[in-house]
């Protein structure tokens, strides 16, 4: 790691204001993701903003019909929320599988978001869901904050407050593990709304997506066997090492499948 | 340099560390506790696992910095006196470690399995132990020592 | 078992295990745990190109910076002196040429041949301040094309990465007899053929590479504390390499280690920099390597290519096999891969059986990758992969079980000549393989199979039935053989006045669970509890001679310490004999008690140790006083354990995931010290295997010869939930060739499983073969490629 300094505000207007004081200085949420990236010093941030014990950032709230969760929430507690669990279980069970069990201890839906890794399982989550992201300026509708991979709206200085989800009992998230990191190879979030179904993929390689085609499928009254990988366009997905880009578009078909035999 | 207090294993530790310190390099090299060991640069490997404020983190991928104001406790603070934690027992009587390198952090790993699922069968150790990498004992007697340990904590409890 | 620390343990029983109360308490002690007074910091600049000429290093901006303490280059270790690394095995090629071994120097100097290379090396007051510094480092490279495909770099046109070795061509060595197995190929009724490649492997043993390196000056002499599996090899080698007066002025101290697989056998370039720059600086130096650095630079495992035939009479004998390996040395030959890719592996062709005529051709060849060399196996598995992959082709060509081809061509009779210089002990191969049978129910798969394929899934069954060598020696055979080191090993077993043993020993536990073994042999010998008995090794201070351990060499150390044992009891019995006026021959021992029916009286293990010292009750001109044995154990032969695994895949058509559902060994460790250690060692053998057949897998980018699997977030590791339970047996045939008949165990589970998991898997699918990894994409392309021609 660079050298660096580390402060920890008092207050979201504190970090604001230290954000905005530096150029070169990052926000740390739970730094699951930050923390290896600047140990193999990929990174040169001048100082980094500890936003984890912002009581601003905290908390797990009831929001209409939905919820409303605080930027700084870890996984293990967005996995274990009986109010999540109640109103949104797929998200609980989405939470429960991020990294392993440590990374869920430290890791927070805000910093996950905020960092857009295109095999991160969360956007796909606020994809399919319709969810909207308070920031520190404005509230952003999802499709809105996701802008391609490692990519988001958000601005300089700008940081995530709250990600707003509706309730959903009829939702699935279904991930395919890379076998070396145990990222998502394809993460699949299906959700049947009101206004009919979602669905969210992550892990292609170019960034979560929705894959409407299938959706509209669905919707038409269509049957899941007929959900076929031709009609997902394989410009979304990108090949390495672990599965070329024709691999990563069957698995998702393949597991759209299941997530949607799943909730129907 | 950057005066900070550590509370580590019910004790608290002022020390100078660089902002940039990580909380294993702190606990290893200023506080010389060298249970924890570090196994991987891209947190993987889990040797390194202790527990802030009761719960199981990879002591690698945090600051010494964000620890500030937190509880941690290091396999070092585990067993009382002469008298082990019932995973420590349990990993010696189910042969759980070979080279031993791993064992610090699969212990505190194994202890907050335990401590979030009272009576784990074996497909739920070993989902949870996601995070802990071993080389030498293929996990077998891992997940033998976790359930047989949390069983032993169950008792106590 | 739970034998208390009081009590006496026996051989052969499931101790608890001494070492584990340090470690299970955070107070294992390794390499990177110590801090020295004065401590230094080294960080090292390397290649990010796999080949390319170093045209200048600029260090002056690195070395302003704040606490750096000297920074080196190849140049400067070169100016100093200080000798290439060697290479500790011999071989000429089959034209009668020696091998040609590339220099190599601890710090690159005029180019660099793979990534991460080091080539500069920064010495500062801080860890953080010496890679700052190193990452300041500028150095001037000029790129030259790189070549990692093993024939590519033999191809007339290959990228030369040694102006003096041409086509890349370490050399061409040969085995057997190509006459004999030509004729019998004539009058086969059957050829079966394979083209295989055994996948590059990363040891990734957990605890990083690690020296801490002390120079004193006032005597000139140096202590290095090292993560190895060989100190006192290392003591000589770095004694000879760094021109140091003698042994004497040299320790090496190897405290826990934290787990090894071969990793920590080679004598390695860093550690040599690390050692030369303490002398250099007058202060302790201390490296560990990060992960990163261990992807790219601890020598990787296997990484062959390699073409061979089985002839098969018209009753599926086998009658010859005929094997050409390219096997992939990286840019240099690491310590001990001559032999790797040799004497242990080509030897061991044949298998379980009975095979008259054999002949193999094996090329070493350099690339633009990280060196290679012995990884838990150290050619056996190749060898075993190989013939048992061949095995099951030959099933079925000849249209029998895979269990039946075994049983016609299993070796009955021991010992066994076999046609490539090995002379195997001792076995049961038939009655081995109804073990592993029994085990895995083999005979209800039928049924498993159809269950699974009701729930789509495709399950597979697998058999490998492997033989290997452990213990190897006797030293002059090696020697006969290209061997630059001894065989033997080495048991000091010293008793003190009060009864309590000191057990020293030159083998090295890096998780073998060797301080219980050996105390537990102890333990029986003499009749003492295990709390009386300390095993001391690891430091060159205290170990007077050793070669380590590597190879499941666990026998030859114990029986050192067995013969040993036996001086100790038959010195006890000349001083008991005075103590009560009998003949020595008059006294028996058993149990820890002396006793002689002539008296009727009896003297315990401790009364005859205090006796020892006191030297007051016998004739101190002809009994010496004291109580200590030393044995050097020379083995006579290879010992050569073998067994059967039997693996059980369920694949997922739609998905191509493999799934190892069950996995049973029946394995002939001939006697075995402590069954829980042993299994313990089948345990993590076996998740190596499995981890080969179906994740591990070292990739180096074809066009740059970067390693695109160089942390866990892209090398396959084996996890807890990748793996099922495992079934285990012993059928033991124990070894004529040691006192204690132990033929080994240590990298029998990496040796049997890969076969086992692929010939499952190609079982599954009904395919001939599919190189490991056997990787979802792989599998789920045959499976589309069936369904669509269906």
């Amino acid at each position: 790691m660079y050298e660096l300094a580390y402060v920890r505000p008092q207050s979201l207007t504190d970090a604001l204001a230290m954000l905005a004081q530096d150029d070169g200085a990052q926000a740390l949420s739970g730094g699951q993701t930050l923390m290896p990236v600047l140990r193999a010093r990929l990174a040169m941030p001048t100082r980094l903003v500890d936003l984890a014990r912002l009581h601003e950032l905290a908390g797990i709230t009831p929001a209409g019909d939905g919820i409303e969760i605080g930027a700084a929430t870890t996984h293990h507690d967005v996995s274990t929320s009986s109010a999540v669990r109640s109103v949104l279980p797929a998200l609980a069970g989405l939470a429960g599988g991020i990294g392993d069990a440590q990374i869920r201890h430290r890791g927070t839906i805000g910093g996950s978001i905020a960092n857009n890794d295109p095999a991160a399982c969360y956007p796909s989550a606020l994809l399919a869901l319709g969810a909207s992201i308070t920031t520190s300026q404005r509230t952003l509708a999802a499709q809105d904050f996701f802008t391609g991979m490692f990519s988001t709206a958000l601005e300089p200085g700008e940081i995530v407050r709250s990600i707003r989800l509706p309730a959903c009992d009829k939702a699935r998230y279904i991930k395919f593990r890379n076998p070396a990191s145990r990222f998502a190879l394809v993460g699949v979030f299906a959700a049947r709304l009101p206004g009919g179904y979602r669905i969210a993929i992550t892990g292609g390689g170019n960034g979560v997506f929705r894959w409407q085609e299938a959706e509209q499928h669905l919707d038409s009254g269509g049957s899941v066997s007929a959900i076929a990988e031709e009609r997902l366009d394989i410009g979304n997905f990108t090949g390495d090492l672990h599965g070329s880009a024709e691999y990563r578009r069957h698995i998702a078909a393949v597991t759209v499948r299941q997530a949607i035999s799943a909730i129907t | 340099m950057t005066a900070i207090t550590l509370n580590v294993n019910g004790a608290s530790h002022a020390i100078d560390v660089e902002d940039r310190t990580l909380l294993v390099h702190a606990l290893r090299d200023t506080l010389r506790l060298t249970g924890a060991h570090i196994g991987c640069d891209t947190s993987q490997c889990g040797a390194c696992t202790v527990h802030i404020d009761g719960r199981a983190v990879k002591s690698c991928t945090v600051l010494a910095a964000q620890a500030v104001d937190s509880e941690i406790r290091t396999i070092e603070g585990l067993a009382k006196g002469a008298d082990l934690h019932p995973m420590q027992a349990a990993f010696r009587e189910h042969h759980g470690l070979q080279c031993g390198f791993c064992t610090p952090g699969m212990i505190m790993m194994a202890v907050d399995i335990a401590r979030r699922h009272p009576r784990p069968d074996d497909a739920t150790v070993r989902a949870e132990l996601e995070g802990n990498l071993c080389r030498c004992t293929g996990y077998h007697n891992i997940v033998k020592a976790v359930i047989a340990g949390a069983a032993a904590m169950e008792g106590l409890a | 078992m739970n034998v208390a620390p009081s009590t006496t343990a026996k051989f052969g029983q499931s101790v608890k295990r001494v070492e584990d109360s340090r470690l299970i308490t955070g107070n294992g002690r390794y390499v990177d745990d110590l801090l020295l007074p004065g401590q230094t910091y080294a960080a090292f600049v390397r290649s990010a190109h796999a080949h390319a000429r170093i045209a200048s290093i600029d260090t002056s901006s690195a070395a302003q910076m704040p606490g750096v303490v000297r920074i080196l280059t190849g140049q400067d270790l070169v100016d100093a002196g200080l000798a290439p690394l060697p290479c500790g095995w011999n071989l000429d090629s089959v034209d009668g040429t020696p091998a040609r071994v590339a220099v190599h120097r601890a710090l690159a100097t005029d180019a660099v041949r793979f990534v991460g290379e080091p080539v500069a090396l920064v010495i500062a007051e801080t860890r953080n301040q010496a890679r700052d510094a190193a990452d300041a480092v500028f150095v001037n490279y000029e790129e030259l094309p790189t070549v990692v495909d093993l024939r590519a770099a033999i191809a007339p046109d290959a990228p030369q990465l040694h102006a003096d070795i041409p086509q890349n061509r370490a050399f061409t060595w040969g085995i057997g007899d190509a006459a004999q197995v030509d004729a019998a190929f004539a009058r086969a009724s059957h050829k079966v053929g394979i083209e295989l490649r055994n996948n590059r492997l990363v040891p990734n043993a957990m605890e990083p590479r690690a020296i801490n390196a002390e120079w004193r000056t006032f005597d000139r002499s140096m202590t290095i504390h090292l993560t190895h599996q060989n100190p006192i090899g290392m003591r000589v080698m770095f004694m000879m390499l760094l021109g140091l007066e003698s042994e004497n002025h040299l320790r090496v101290v190897s405290p826990d280690v934290g787990g090894g697989f071969g990793s920590k056998a080679p004598a390695y370039p860093e550690e040599l920099a690390v050692a030369f720059a303490a002398r250099a600086v007058g202060r302790p130096v201390k490296w560990t390597a990060e992960r990163t650095e261990s992807f790219l630079t601890d020598a990787h495992g296997r990484d062959h290519i390699t073409t061979a035939e089985l002839a098969l009479d018209d009753q599926g004998h086998f009658l010859a096999i005929r094997v050409h390996t390219l096997a992939n040395f990286g840019a240099y030959v690491s310590t001990s891969n001559a032999l790797v890719v040799s004497y242990m592996y080509a030897t061991m062709l044949t298998g379980q059986y009975n095979i008259p005529a054999a002949h193999a051709l094996v090329e070493g060849i350099y690339t633009n990758t990280c060196p290679v060399d012995a990884y838990r196996g150290a050619g056996r598995p190749e060898a075993a992969y190989l013939i048992e992959r061949l095995a099951n082709l030959a099933a079925q060509e000849i249209g029998v079980d895979q269990a039946e081809i075994r049983r016609r061509n299993f070796i009955r009779t021991f010992p066994h000549q076999t046609p490539l210089v090995y002379c195997y002990d001792s076995g049961d191969y038939e009655g081995c393989l109804d073990a592993a049978l029994r085990l895995a129910d083999y005979a209800g798969f039928e049924s498993r199979r159809a269950e699974a394929r009701a729930r789509g899934k495709l399950r597979g069954i697998g058999l490998s039935a492997y033989v290997e060598a452990c213990g190897i020696g006797p030293s002059r055979l090696l020697a006969s053989l290209g061997g630059a080191g001894s065989m033997w090993e080495s048991c000091e077993i010293r008793v003190q006045p009060a009864g309590s043993v000191e057990v020293l020993t030159g083998a090295h536990n890096h998780g073998q669970g060797h301080q219980t073994v050996y105390a537990q042999l102890v333990s029986e010998r003499f009749g003492i509890p295990m709390d009386r008995i300390t095993v001391i090794q690891g430091d060159t201070d205290r170990i007077q001679a050793g070669t380590g351990t590597y190879g499941s060499r666990a026998s030859v150390g114990l029986s050192a310490a067995a013969r040993s044992c036996d001086k100790i009891i038959s010195k006890g019995r000349e001083i008991v004999a005075c103590m009560l006026g009998v003949e020595p021959d008059q006294v028996d021992f058993e149990d820890g008690i002396y006793s002689s029916a002539a008296t009727n009286q009896t003297v315990a293990f401790a009364e005859m140790a205090h006796a020892a010292h006191a030297a007051a009750s016998f004739p101190t001109d002809r009994i010496e006083p004291g109580l200590v044995a030393t044995t050097f154990f020379d083995p006579p032969n290879f010992t050569y354990p073998a067994g059967v695994h039997v693996c059980e895949v369920e694949i997922d058509p739609e998905t191509g995931v493999t799934e190892v559902v069950a996995f049973n060994a029946a394995d002939d460790f001939g006697t075995v010290a402590n069954p829980m250690i042993v299994e313990g060692q089948v345990h993590g053998g076996v998740t190596q295997g499995i981890g080969q057949a179906l994740w591990e897998n070292a990739v180096y980018d074809p066009e740059t010869a970067q390693l695109l699997t160089a942390s866990y977030m892209d090398y396959g590791m084996p996890r807890a939930d990748s793996l099922p339970e495992f079934g285990l047996t012993f059928w033991p045939s124990p070894t004529p060739v040691n006192p204690l008949g132990m033929k080994g165990c240590g990298e029998a589970g990496a040796i049997g499983s890969p076969p086992a998991v692929i010939n499952a898997v190609c079982d599954a699918l009904g395919i001939a073969h599919m190189d490991m990894p056997a990787s979802p994409e792989k599998i789920w392309r045959i499976c589309r490629q069936r369904s669509e021609m269906a």
